[in-house]
């Protein structure tokens, strides 16, 4: 490291209406440095990245890169000055080559068979294997994440920015990343890198900056900061690790046999042989890389697709042929992943959202006329019970935060007394808190004595909950097999490995 | 570079003020139109909007406020249910024709026989010519996933010509000197739709529209049906993860609005208009969508829209043959109608964003 910072930001101060983003922050970064940027939702490390990245520009404060002021009026100019970014969602055309889609994203693109030969040493430099005429709409999410990172190294980068890269890959995948990660930091790259995911940041980054509420809150060296110590700067305050009491599972809620359903989308996974049985008060935790089968795999649960008759049994009956009214009825409750737009209406109020789902279970309606009173009261019960900031259940759904809207959809579900429950992402982009009462409210219903089936891709919180642990891949669920004492190592093969990516040599 | 940003929570008040704003604003850039055209736009809006209901010949002109008022009422209250699910029937005016025709040929078939029966068989038989012409759209729709669009708009021109054939033919006037057209309903007393009150231009229809705006408002605000049509608009995946059948609602809206649509038909062919001649129809059908969403979509709105409707029809014929304007100016005029809510509505639900952009 040399005694000139790469990139030097001083009190930089971004304010929206009604939000303070960014206040006052400042941070320096050495060349070659991996730096942690921490925070929960909402703290303000998106906003303070697209600063740097131009995309975003600051009320007051200074950037200095190298020592000369930095402003970039646009990400061109960020682009130019050396700063590349790879983003938590991929920018990538599914009909195009990696070669085409990596064209287009350039200024001067060079021809097709220059920019290939490019692409191929770039990969083969830093051990990301990437076949340069490969369709993209074919890649595993690893590969498209490859795709993403070498089209930013091709600019030859001083600083690069990751936000949340692996949130999609495989601990496998991770494992290749990062290798990438350090040999770029060896040659004197920077890298900016955004996670909330503490152990990561503790074997990759040499420092870390923490951000709350728009703040800096903390600077430490993460190897040698407990994950806890860190997810407490984040928070602010102490946090409650979920508990549970051991329990014996009761009878056989759920069984799938041989589940199999082709996917409604083009760009979907079909569910393959899936066969499982759920018992009462026990907790499945369903892991694997997002794109898997899992939307699918929560949508023939809650009814809104249906199978062939005979594949999943619930309470001893067939309900494959019910819709998810008549799965209501029966006790068999979901939330999905997308809050807004699936589990909830953005702009309808959270009484009518309470509806939504709760309609048969609450009664809210007789004999077709709804009841909007009882409706507002469940609203509010769900309200008050989970803690979901906002002024009133006449609020539209679209104007609260991640984190409460979910409490919220899950709440609703929880309040219905399900005897299964099948929630998807449950803590998707949820800060740390509102995701530690949403875990906490799972395994209290599990206690009670309700089947569940948690699907998630954040295995710490699977490992956390779960009774059994099992992966889909590719449309098809491993065997499921006791959480307790699962390693890393055994996890990533059932969730498929490395999908066929080559091991990076480097 | 000027961007749309989303209002977090649109002013309640200023999405009440945009309907009378655009009817402010259609009148002034009206006025400039017609100014251009060399008359004097006061003159002309005060024949257009004060003279029908307050002028010397009011006394003509209010009834007609209700006859022509009750069709676009009727029929956009039930294009209004499919529009809030995102189900577009723009094929009011073939529903239209289908039930004046399906009305007409049964109050024929009885002729002359006299009985009480005869008329309520007539409206039956409309509301069921206009359904099953919507049915047509909604079960392609449904089966094989036609755009109901363009399905039911083509259908219009279907219906025309069956509204053609039957005056040149099966239904022309066997005592009408050659000329094409039915006999005349308002002579024949069992299937005559006449002013309940005489000459108050209160006839079945005017009060179909107000049962049919009641009976939405009930449906939309407190029945689990109305919300699964305002969730499916709003929200598709989340209405069909609440439970909503989205074949059985397409079924249902384009019933709905193709039954009023026909029986707005009926009641046009049996009272007002009297008898199926080759030019019957005046476009009441595609009137209604803009009246449709001039009343935002809501029962009470439509009913008040489908009245200032009414009355920029009325005033504009009056213009047209008092100060010659033409028609294709009053057409613009109420075209510039919908234009100005259309774009206020925008500014309700977004603000407008000048300079550079700027990804928040």
């Amino acid at each position: 490291m040399t005694d000139t910072p790469l990139l030097h930001l001083s009190g930089l101060t971004k304010a929206y209406p009604g939000v303070v983003a960014n206040d006052d922050v400042s941070l320096t970064i050495a060349p070659g440095e991996v730096h942690a940027l921490l925070g929960e939702n909402g703290a303000g490390k998106s906003t303070l990245v697209k600063m740097i990245y131009g995309l975003v520009k600051p009320d007051t404060g200074l950037m200095e890169m190298q020592g000369a002021p930095f402003a970039p009026p646009e990400p061109r100019a960020a682009r130019s000055a050396g700063v590349g970014m790879v983003f938590q969602h991929f920018s990538l055309f599914d009909a195009l080559s990696v070669a085409e889609n990596i064209a287009l994203g350039m200024e001067n693109a060079p021809r097709m068979s220059a920019l290939s030969a490019r692409i191929k040493a770039v990969s083969e430099t830093y051990g990301l294997p990437l076949a340069p005429d490969r369709i993209v709409g074919d890649l595993s999410a690893g590969e498209r994440q490859r795709v993403e990172i070498i089209r930013c190294l091709l600019q030859e980068p001083k600083l690069l920015i990751m936000d949340e890269p692996t949130s999609v890959l495989t601990p496998q995948e991770v494992e290749i990343l990062f290798k990438t990660l350090r040999k770029l930091s060896a040659e004197g790259t920077a890298i900016l890198y955004i996670s909330h995911k503490l152990e990561e940041i503790r074997s990759l980054c040499d420092t870390a900056t923490i951000l709350r509420l728009g703040k800096v809150v903390g600077h430490c060296i993460p190897r040698d900061t407990s994950a806890r110590d860190m997810a407490e700067m984040m928070v602010g305050s102490a946090l409650k690790t979920p508990t549970r009491a051991g329990k014996e599972p009761g009878e056989v809620v759920l069984a799938l046999n041989g589940l199999s359903a082709r996917s409604p989308s083009a760009f979907g996974m079909p569910l393959r042989d899936i066969s499982v049985e759920v018992r009462a008060g026990e907790i499945l935790g369903i892991g694997g890389v997002a794109g898997n089968g899992q939307d699918e795999l929560l949508a023939t649960l809650s009814g809104e697709m249906l199978t062939a008759g005979g594949m999943i049994h619930f309470g001893g009956d067939d309900v494959s042929l019910l819709g998810p009214t008549a799965r209501r009825a029966r006790g068999m409750l979901s939330a999905p992943e997308e809050r807004l737009g699936h589990a909830a209406a953005p702009d309808m109020s959270l009484t009518e959202n309470a509806l939504l789902t709760g309609a048969v279970r609450e009664k809210l309606d007789t004999g077709g006329f709804i009841n909007w009173s009882r409706a507002r009261g469940f609203a509010e019960a769900i309200v008050e019970r989970f803690d979901v900031r906002t002024p009133g259940p006449a609020n539209a759904a679209r104007s609260l935060s991640g984190g409460n809207l979910q409490k919220f959809v899950i709440g609703r579900e929880v309040l219905q007394r399900p005897d299964l429950l099948v929630v998807n992402q449950p803590t998707w982009g949820v800060d740390a808190s509102a995701a530690a009462a949403i875990r906490q409210a799972l395994l209290d219903l599990a206690e009670g004595g309700t089947a569940l089936i948690v699907i998630s891709q954040d295995l710490d919180e699977l490992m956390e909950i779960s009774d059994r642990f099992a992966a889909l891949n590719e449309g098809r669920l491993s065997e499921p097999r006791p959480a307790a004492g699962l390693t890393v190592e055994e996890i990533g093969l059932m969730m498929g490995g490395a999908h066929g990516m080559e091991v990076a040599h480097v | 570079m000027i961007r749309l940003e989303k209002r977090p929570q649109p002013s309640r008040i200023f999405s009440l003020a945009t309907p009378v704003l655009a009817v402010v604003a259609t009148m002034i850039f009206g006025g400039l139109l017609f100014a251009v055209l060399g008359k004097d736009p006061l003159v002309a809006i005060r024949t257009i909007f004060w003279d029908p209901l307050f002028g010397e010949f009011a006394f003509y002109y209010r009834p007609q406020l209700l006859i022509k008022g009750a069709p676009l009422v009727l029929i956009a209250i039930g294009l209004s249910m499919g529009f809030k699910a995102g189900i577009w029937n723009i094929g009011a005016e073939g529903q239209y024709i289908m039930g004046a025709l399906f009305g007409a040929g049964v109050g024929l078939a009885f002729y002359p026989l006299e009985g009480w029966y005869i008329f309520p068989l007539m409206v039956l038989a409309g509301a069921f010519g206009g359904w099953i012409w919507a049915m047509i759209p909604a079960i392609l729709k449904v089966r094989f996933g036609t755009n109901e669009i363009l399905v039911s708009l083509m259908l219009v021109y279907v219906a025309e010509q069956f509204l053609a054939s039957m005056s040149l033919g099966l239904m022309k006037n066997p005592e009408g000197f050659g000329f094409p057209g039915s006999r005349n309903l308002q002579q024949y007393e069992s299937a005559f739709n006449a002013d309940l009150i005489a000459g108050s231009g209160m006839h079945w229809g005017v009060v179909a529209a107000m049962i049919a705006v009641i009976f939405a408002y009930v449906l939309l605000s407190k029945h689990r049906l109305g919300f699964a049509i305002r969730v499916t608009g709003e929200a598709p995946r989340a209405a069909k993860f609440s439970g909503v059948n989205p074949a059985r609602l397409v079924l249902f809206c384009l019933g709905v609005s193709g039954m009023l649509a026909g029986l707005a038909g009926m009641f046009e062919v049996s009272g007002p208009a009297g008898q199926v001649t080759i030019d019957f129809n005046v476009g009441y059908g595609f009137t209604a969508i803009i009246v449709a969403f001039l009343g935002r979509l809501h029962p009470i709105g439509i009913l008040l829209a489908g009245l200032l409707m009414a009355l920029t029809y009325i005033g504009g014929d009056i213009a047209q043959s008092n100060l010659g304007l033409p028609a294709a100016a009053i057409q613009v005029f109420q075209g510039m109608l919908l234009f100005f809510l259309l774009a206020l509505d925008v500014l309700t639900n977004y603000r407008l964003r000048f300079g550079t952009g700027e990804v928040a």
